[in-house]
């Protein structure tokens, strides 16, 4: 049986030199249907690469209790007078976190960017920021410096341009990067200069924290929650960062599958046509197997086969089109908050494999009818070529 | 011994060889259409092992269709084909597929190659259905190929060859499983005379030697003499035979 098959399978296989062009429809139609897939599947993971990126073991964030985000967070300067007494913490860094209108470079369009007033503690917190033009806000000023993705995507950020926030007149003196994380597409000010442009004195929206021990997180984390002065629980960055990865990832994949499902629709027609075509055209021949003694199931198998290895074909040019044009290469979404984050598009293994799955699936859909319509096709009437 | 000799010869001189193919009140219809067109009508007919029959008659008087249904590739509307003792309506789709590779060599009009395979590759091709390996496989397209006379251009694609030649490498590839009967369609019909001469001996050679039953279908009335047996067949009935 298995020898019958593979003899039938390299019987039409090689007839595969003659019928380029409409094996073309069927590898170009999958192709494209796995590299939009691959596309933005790369796009949501390069999204959770930066995010994770992000994260470090040993720092994490005190929110309010019940709130999972800095924007609506708020921990007043009591509580956290109370919270900087606790023992097993190295850095404490109160920040505020906002957003700010600035039009985009593509679009000129307004888009909401971070922006985060800080102390100096939270340079201390993020040995990863680094001023790489200009220099560093001066506390007490209207000063502001930003993050070099942010640069790169947003209008009117370079050294000495003004932003206007809430009347005030915030002046670029330096751009940062922050080794790759998403801190990189954030606008970064002085502390209270940001409590007073925004309203918010007496307190902060989140505390960033950096721990003496990773692992007394928990310990610490129940202490908070215990302690009657407060309402605050610890969040460590890693599950910060993987619960909002998560969220938007996510997003980006279930379009992704709506998309390809889409077009698979449309490159499923292609291949059905393709292996009608092919089988028509093989109708003598298989007749002729039949008469043999082929098994009707032997020339089924076989002609799904060769679609099988047609949409292979497809899921690997698919993929080589994603690598060549897309891997590595930047770009940015908006995030739940409104924000944008910077990421880079981000190719894996098992995105690879997802995309051959898919296009072996749609070679299957392709290849059965038509091989069924050439199993039972009488052996009579192919004979006689009709 | 010479008991035995005497018994069989008997037999032959009284027609008693072994009943191969024996058909009962055969009837065949095609729907075509709203109407239904009766190809064959109540058909009878015996072959014994070891004959040759020619089957001659005007077109489409159901002669292909007659040879389909002996050969297990159709089926009949009603009656029966009992062939070997084995009523071939019986026998299941893939049961009837085993059932034509072991006893069933066909031979077309046009041969039937495949293009893509050499001409040992296409007489290999029904052991492959059997359960021989590679190298026995080999050796006996070989002999086929020998037995039909080709030995020297195995090795071509079917376009490198002439129809003559192409026609025995279909016959090597009816053989080469050693099937009990060989079904023609028009064997000869694409062939010039000469050609058709060789290939009707080579038929006939095989009939005596190899002791295979041959059913040919033919318009040509000069290869019906190689034939053991005449059928004459009209509008679905068979007319006259000539032993
Ligand atoms: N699949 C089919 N559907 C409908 N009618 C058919 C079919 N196959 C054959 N016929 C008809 O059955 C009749 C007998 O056909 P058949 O091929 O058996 O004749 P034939 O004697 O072999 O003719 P020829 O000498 O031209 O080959 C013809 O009228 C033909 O048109
Ligand atoms: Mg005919």
């Amino acid at each position: 049986m298995f020898q019958q098959m593979t003899t039938v399978t390299i019987m039409n296989l090689a007839h595969l030199g003659s019928r380029v062009g409409t094996c073309l429809v069927v590898v170009v139609g999958i192709g494209g249907v796995v590299a939009v897939l691959l596309g933005l599947l790369a796009m949501s993971n390069g999204f959770r690469t930066a995010l994770m990126e992000t994260a470090k073991p040993d720092r994490g964030l005190i929110l309010r209790n019940g709130s999972n985000q800095e924007m609506v967070g708020w921990v007043s300067n009591e509580e956290f007078g109370v919270i900087s007494a606790y023992a097993g913490f190295a850095i404490l860094s109160p920040e505020i976190y906002v957003t700010i209108n600035v039009p985009k470079l593509a679009s000129g369009l307004a888009a909401d960017v971070v922006g985060r007033g800080v102390s100096d503690s939270a340079f201390d917190l993020r040995k990863e920021v680094v001023i790489v033009e200009g220099r560093k806000f001066r506390p007490g000023t209207g000063e502001i410096i930003v993050g070099s993705g942010a640069v790169g995507q947003y209008r009117g950020l370079a050294l000495g341009d003004v932003v206007m926030v809430r009347n005030a007149a915030l002046v670029v003196v330096g751009h940062f990067t922050a080794g790759g994380t998403s801190v990189e597409s954030e606008i970064w000010m002085d502390l209270a200069v940001s409590q007073d442009i925004f309203r918010r004195t007496g307190g902060s929206s989140v505390v960033r924290v950096k721990l003496l021990d990773a692992t007394t997180a928990d310990a610490i984390d129940a202490q908070l929650r215990s302690d009657p002065r407060l309402t605050a629980t610890l969040v460590m960055e890693e599950v910060f960062f993987a619960g909002m990865a998560q969220a938007r990832a996510g997003l980006i994949e279930t379009f992704a599958y709506l998309i390809a499902s889409i077009m698979a629709l449309g490159s499923v027609v292609a291949a059905l046509n393709t292996m009608y075509t092919a089988v028509g055209k093989r109708s003598l021949e298989i007749a002729t197997l039949r008469a043999l003694g082929f098994r009707p199931m032997c020339i089924v198998m076989s002609v799904v086969i060769e679609a099988m290895l047609l949409a292979l074909a497809g899921a690997l040019l698919g993929a080589g089109i994603v690598y060549v044009a897309f891997d590595g290469l930047t770009a940015a979404t908006l995030n739940g908050s409104g924000s944008q984050t910077v990421f880079a598009f981000k190719l894996s293994f098992e995105m690879l494999v997802t995309g051959c799955v898919w296009a072996l699936l749609l070679g299957l859909v392709g290849g059965s009818l038509p091989a069924l319509r050439a199993a039972r096709l009488p052996i009579t009437q192919a004979l006689r070529g009709g | 011994m010479s008991q035995l000799d005497d018994q069989v010869s008997i037999r032959d001189t009284l027609n008693l060889k072994k009943v191969l193919i024996e058909c009962q009140n055969l009837t065949h219809t095609y729907k075509r259409g709203g109407e239904t067109l009766t190809v064959l009508s109540d058909l009878n007919l015996t072959i014994r092992q070891g004959d040759f029959v020619a089957l001659m008659g005007p077109s489409g008087s159901g002669k292909t269709t007659l040879l389909n249904l002996l050969g297990g590739l159709d089926r009949v509307s009603s009656g029966v084909v009992r062939i070997q003792g084995v009523a071939l309506d019986q026998l299941s789709e893939s049961t009837l597929a085993d059932w034509r590779a072991q006893t069933v060599g066909f031979i077309f009009q046009f041969y039937n190659l495949l293009p893509m395979l050499s001409a040992l590759g296409n007489v290999e091709l029904p052991l492959l259905l059997t359960k021989l390996n590679s190298k026995e496989r080999r050796h006996r397209a070989q002999t086929a190929l020998t037995i039909v006379g080709l030995t020297d251009r195995t090795k071509h694609k079917p376009s490198e060859l002439s129809g003559g030649q192409q026609q025995r490498v279909a016959i090597a590839r009816a053989l080469v499983a050693d099937p009990e009967l060989l079904v023609c369609d028009e064997p000869t019909g694409d062939l010039d005379r000469d050609t058709a001469d060789e290939i009707l001996a080579l038929l006939k050679m095989l009939n005596q030697q190899y002791g295979k039953t041959i059913v040919m279908v033919t318009h040509d009335p000069k290869a019906a003499e190689y034939a053991s047996t005449l059928l004459h067949m009209d509008k679905g009935v068979l007319l006259s035979l000539r032993t």
